[in-house]
């Protein structure tokens, strides 16, 4: 666990570095300010000093859980992602339960109903599902809402704690425009590992003995269908928390998908640092959550 | 056994001996029995096909097609709506959408083969070293693409983006930054395949004779991970069309005036959603129908050529 989030960082650290032109540079693009001006600069900024010893800072911050502050804002990093987590978390976790309560049954239906016109049905609306970017969805929801309602959604975000019911009123639509693409994802998943099980012998020797076949479905084949079904569903979560860029875009949400958008566009190397060890903390904790679910689902799987 | 239960192992009988019979025969014969059998049981690849041979005639021919020049100005009809002149209405600048349509067509496969191509094949390349070889290079490959597989894909398409800048005639970047998340994804199905491959005796016994590994390694392992490769390649295209669309959405794509569906979603398209909201409907439709064929017929593809694969 640690070994991979320390590679993440130590690649992060350095191809940034790597790419053409810091903050400063960026910040004086165009204008014709003297070189001693920039240097010094860089000097405030501690990007005069080799790269091993910009290094050697960032750990030592680390190790006292410094994140140091944004060069573009000046704001504290901490500050930064802390204002923007909440709002990335929720969205992820509706679009998680949206896609999940979907995802499940509709994939056990089509798999039960193998190519019948209930299983043909539910694919073409899954494979719409990736084939519609999900920020077009959004824009189209976002249209149908102001034709048919005449309610666009605010500009402003409202925090949960403030006004619950402006808040998830303002996060339904861009959880569903999210939600139906990873439904769908979920949903292929469900209806191939389904397939797969209701083959095994076990299947037909619950069949044998003359079970309902919805026990058979649900109790038998779901179950150990499911344990696929888990990863695709929590790795697709991991990656909705930064990964929501061009829907954030579209619903003017200030999430952390955007920040780190900006934060690379600005080369503002400590906060693009702390997301991107941020995000790779969250997919090996997600990762390790899945093991732990895993054996409660599959009572036969035991880490040592 | 219920109805559902029958049908499945019928079908799987089915399916078993319409694989034997197409791994006996060969050559022209095996072609054509692989065609027939996939137009016959798979409708919705072959549905997936038409769509795809329809996008690729589209972007061929757009200039024969287009009626009009997808970057000519006319401020004489500016968001005209829909009319048998102007098939899906013009935008803000009075340039006909049906034609800019057919021109991104161009883009977007441009930059969706290119990247899932050279993405898919360097993914084969690195998958097959890894398998082949082992050990400490293995595991250097594994790791590296590891970490590549940490950040969700658009993430790693705007880092490539800002590393290599933005403009007007700089397509090659955008689709170097579309192929790179590609390949950690590739290498990974084509290695674990490959590692099945390299446990053969044929494999051993090319190595006796004295094969050179690179030989091996290419003239004997990547034919038989040719499926999951083909698949993929496939997969990705799509992928590759809606990654294209979503940079250029984001204004790190394609830069006007080439027209892009991506793009054209952007500027106008959110601008003037209420007054023209043809702006927004017909370049996401075309996305859609595009990654839609690709994705079916892919889908299918899979289905036909390796029924053990799993994608989700």
């Amino acid at each position: 666990m640690l070994p991979t989030l320390v590679g993440v960082a130590v690649i992060t650290f350095v191809v940034m570095r790597l790419v053409p032109g810091d903050i400063v540079a960026l910040r004086y693009a165009g204008s014709s300010v003297p070189q001693d001006v920039i240097d010094k600069e860089r000097a405030i900024l501690g990007l005069d000093k080799p790269m091993w010893a910009q290094f050697v800072d960032w750990m030592g911050q680390l190790a006292r859980f410094d994140f140091g502050q944004s060069l573009w804002t000046g704001h504290k990093v901490i500050d930064e992602v802390w204002t923007r987590l909440p709002l990335s978390l929720e969205l992820a976790v509706i679009a998680t339960a949206f896609a999940v309560s979907f995802a499940i049954p509709l994939g056990v239906l089509a798999a039960v109903k193998q190519d019948s016109w209930v299983d043909y049905g539910i694919r073409v609306f899954s494979v719409g599902g990736l084939a519609m970017p999900s920020f077009w969805i959004g824009i189209m929801l976002v249209l149908g809402t102001i034709t048919f309602f005449g309610w666009a959604p605010p500009l402003v975000f409202t925090p949960f704690t403030e006004d619950p019911v402006a808040n998830l009123s303002q996060m339904l639509l861009p959880a569903i425009s999210v939600g139906y693409r990873y439904s769908a994802v979920s949903m292929r998943m469900t209806r191939s590992t389904v397939l797969e099980v209701l083959r095994e012998d076990y299947v037909r020797t619950a069949r044998a003995k003359g079970l309902r076949e919805s026990l058979v479905v649900m109790r038998h084949a779901l179950r150990n269908a499911l344990l696929p079904v888990v990863t695709v569903v929590s790795l697709e979560f991991a990656f909705l928390i930064g990964g929501l860029v061009v829907t954030e875009q579209v619903f003017n949400l200030n999430g952390i998908g955007k920040l780190l958008v900006d934060a690379v566009a600005h080369r503002d190397y400590p906060l693009i640092q702390a997301l991107v060890l941020l995000l790779s903390g969250v997919f090996v904790l997600v990762n390790f959550a899945v093991d732990m679910i895993y054996m409660v689902l599959d009572p036969r799987i035991r880490y040592s | 056994m219920t109805a559902a239960g029958r049908r499945a192992t019928i079908d799987g009988d089915a399916e078993a001996l319409a694989r034997r019979r197409f791994f006996e025969s060969t050559g022209r014969k095996r072609f054509q029995r692989f065609w027939g059998e996939f137009f016959r049981r798979r409708p919705l690849g072959a549905f997936g096909l038409v769509l795809m041979l329809v996008m690729i005639f589209a972007a061929v021919f757009a200039d024969r097609i287009a009626p009009y020049d997808p970057t000519a100005l006319s401020f004489k009809d500016l968001l005209a709506p829909p009319s048998p002149a102007h098939l899906f209405g013009t935008d803000n600048f009075g340039r006909d959408v049906f034609s800019r349509l057919l021109y991104g067509a161009r883009t977007a496969l441009l930059v969706g083969f290119t990247a899932s191509v050279v993405g898919c094949t360097v993914g084969l390349v690195l998958g097959i070293i890894g398998a082949y070889v082992g050990g400490k290079t293995d595991q250097l490959i594994q790791r590296l693409m590891d970490v590549l597989l940490s950040f969700p894909l658009i993430v790693i398409a705007i880092a490539v983006v800002a590393a290599l800048g933005t403009g007007e005639d700089k397509i090659g970047n955008v689709i170097a930054a579309i192929t790179v998340p590609i390949i950690p994804r590739v290498s990974r199905v084509v290695r674990s395949s490959a590692l099945a491959v390299v446990q053969m005796p044929y494999i051993e016994a090319t190595r006796s004779v004295g094969t050179r590994a690179t030989r091996i390694m290419f003239r004997h392992v990547a034919p038989n991970v040719f499926a999951p490769y083909l698949i993929m390649m496939t997969a990705f295209l799509g992928q590759a069309i809606l990654l294209e669309a979503s940079l250029s959405f984001l204004g790190l794509g394609v830069f006007e005036p080439t027209p892009s569906w991506g793009l054209m979603l952007r500027g106008a398209g959110m601008q003037f959603l209420e007054r023209a909201p043809w702006l927004a409907i017909a370049p996401g439709i075309a996305i859609s129908m595009a990654v839609f064929g690709f994705n079916l017929f892919g889908d299918s593809l899979r289905d036909a050529l390796d029924p053990r694969l799993r994608t989700a």
